[in-house]
């Protein structure tokens, strides 16, 4: 490993990327931000897969985030498909009043 | 300090607030925007880590496209206007911020193990798209193979979920 900034350092930060990503989910009620929240969560486990790729001089884990990359496009265009879909019948993406399939 | 850890902190802190920023503005534009932000300086950092390639498909498949299409469904849906913004209060909040500093102690506590031993030295060509893309076929053809088959039913559930009757 090269010198230059430590593992943990990157590792920190995406923690503080992750944790604020699942207050979002929790916290907001805009289907859309809560799709922003979650692609946070996905963009921070990335930065840890790339810090350790770089840390075990691996490629595995930049493969991981390729994928993870092909994945989140997939999960995107299908929510907000969802959210238009949503919103073209209820008029509204707030998911607390979103509540078919609740009762 | 040395040029590349302030490099580092500034980049880091920047990804920090926007990230912080995307999820408490109250209007998504500014949301999306802070969030591509956030993409960018991902990408920086990303550089720094000798992963050349992934830091340019962060910028054009991330921010570029995927960014793109969220903008375009704010801005197709018009949820623009703040009235329609209330959030959770009360218990909700409360709930759900202790939830987030509960994983965040788990991810502070998983932090003081030690790291695993460091790699040999990182080999030539570590992360740019010639070394990438011949591990990616050599080794890694199968799940990629499976990737198309994944868009592809992404693709054709897009389709039918935006179909204005589902039949």
């Amino acid at each position: 490993m090269p010198p230059g900034t430590p593992l943990e350092y990157y590792l920190i930060l995406s923690a503080v990327m992750f944790v604020t990503g699942a207050a979002g989910v929790i916290l907001r009620r805009n289907a859309i931000v809560i799709f922003m929240s979650i692609e946070l969560m996905l963009n921070s486990v990335n930065l840890t897969l790339v810090a350790y790729a770089h840390h075990l001089a691996d490629h595995a884990g930049q493969i991981l985030v390729f994928f993870v990359m092909a994945i989140a496009a997939a999960e995107a265009a299908i929510g907000l498909a969802i959210v238009i879909a949503l919103f073209r019948n209820k008029q509204t993406v707030q998911v607390d009043e979103i509540n078919v399939m609740k009762w | 300090m040395d040029v590349e850890r302030i490099f580092f902190f500034v980049t880091a802190g920047v990804a920090a607030v926007s990230a912080i920023l995307t999820v408490t503005r109250r209007n998504p534009v500014e949301s999306v925007l802070f969030l591509v932000l956030n993409f960018f300086c991902l990408a920086l950092l990303y550089l720094t880590l000798h992963a050349e390639f992934l830091a340019i498909i962060q910028i054009l498949v991330y921010a570029g496209a995927i960014m793109v299409l969220f903008l375009f469904v704010i801005m197709l849906l018009n949820l623009g206007n703040d009235e329609s913004l209330r959030e959770r209060s009360g218990p909700a909040r409360v709930v759900g911020l202790s939830v987030a500093l509960v994983v965040l102690a788990q991810l502070a506590m998983l932090l003081t193990r030690e790291a695993p031993a460091p790699g040999a030295a990182l080999p030539a060509g570590f992360g740019t798209a010639e070394e990438f893309g011949a591990m990616l076929f050599r080794e890694y053809l199968v799940p990629f193979e499976m990737t198309s088959i994944l868009l592809l039913a992404a693709l054709v559930g897009v389709v039918v979920l935006a179909k204005k009757k589902l039949e």
